[in-house]
């Protein structure tokens, strides 16, 4: 998982990208915009934390769960 | 069975949509949709800690950020496992002080390198030949090139393929044999005696109707 550490904690850019959905939800290439990541990994990596829980789904964009909120605390 | 399977996969074509993948990598699971909207090379090469492919990808890395000014991603591929790529990668930054900053495949079961024909028997029944696979946003393959696994690529010519794909889709041109960026392209051959008669009233440089060149 190149998000997700083997511990469940977020990888730097798992954690980049949380904090790009701080402000409510955000489609892929605005996260890679906030985040300063390439699309590719964005895209990979929202899959990811939507697997993992820590991130919702609604249509083309993303948005925090309450577990990833908390994690960014 | 396998070596069945090797020579009865099916050769991507250039034209074609790039088949589908998901696969593990360097930089997490990926798939072939995440680069939509974005030029991407898809490269093979034959194994890790091997010369030539060293030489290779510190290359690719130089003109890393060439690509990434005209929007193109990389993506290397080879059958060895991600552990050995993630070695290879930082041995690579150890002793030459280049960091790969593009996702490789490991394609351990050699699921995406026969799917696009990148393993070719007579040169090695077990590791990727040096394929160039350059799709473009829309994932349609546009280039395919094959060298052998003892010729290296040439980073100059994929840059001025890819100067010269984006050149062609964007003033709907063609660009003739050397051409480099800045140089005359071609004009489309015209389809019509009436086409032809008008073309060479349009000032342009032609030799003729069917080869005429024009400065953008």
């Amino acid at each position: 998982m190149a998000c997700i550490s083997p511990d469940g904690k977020p990888t730097e850019s798992g954690s980049k990208m949380l904090h790009a959905l701080k402000g409510g939800l955000g489609s892929p290439e605005e996260v890679a915009s906030k985040a300063g990541l390439p699309l590719f990994r964005v895209r990979s990596g929202l899959r990811e934390l939507t697997e993992a829980g820590l991130a919702k789904q609604k249509g083309d964009k993303y948005e925090l769960s309450e577990e990833g909120a908390k994690l960014i605390k | 069975m396998e070596e069945v399977k090797e020579q009865a996969s099916h050769m991507p074509r250039i034209g074609e949509p790039a088949p589908a993948f998901e696969a593990v990598t360097t930089h997490g699971k990926l798939k072939l949709e995440d680069f939509k909207g974005s030029w991407l090379i898809l490269f093979s090469h034959p194994a890790d800690f091997t010369p030539v492919c060293t030489t290779e990808f510190i290359a690719f890395t130089e003109i890393h950020p060439e690509l990434q000014k005209r929007g193109v991603e990389l993506l290397g591929l080879s059958v060895d496992s991600v552990s050995s790529h993630i070695a290879w990668v930082r041995n690579v930054e150890e002793k030459t002080k280049v960091k790969i900053p593009f996702p490789i495949i490991a394609d351990l079961n050699k699921e995406v390198s026969l799917d696009y024909g990148m393993i070719h028997p007579g040169q090695s029944k077990t590791e990727t030949v040096r394929c160039v696979f350059i799709i473009d946003p829309n994932q349609i393959i546009r280039t395919i090139l094959y060298y052998p696994l003892t010729t290296g690529r040439n980073m100059d010519e994929i840059l001025r393929i890819i100067d010269a794909l984006q050149t062609t889709d964007n003033n709907a041109v063609a660009t003739p044999a050397n051409w480099r960026p800045g140089d005359k392209v071609v004009v489309p051959s015209p389809n019509t005696q009436e086409m032809a008669e008008e073309r060479l009233k349009q000032g342009y440089e032609c030799v003729d109707w069917y080869l005429c060149k024009k400065k953008i």
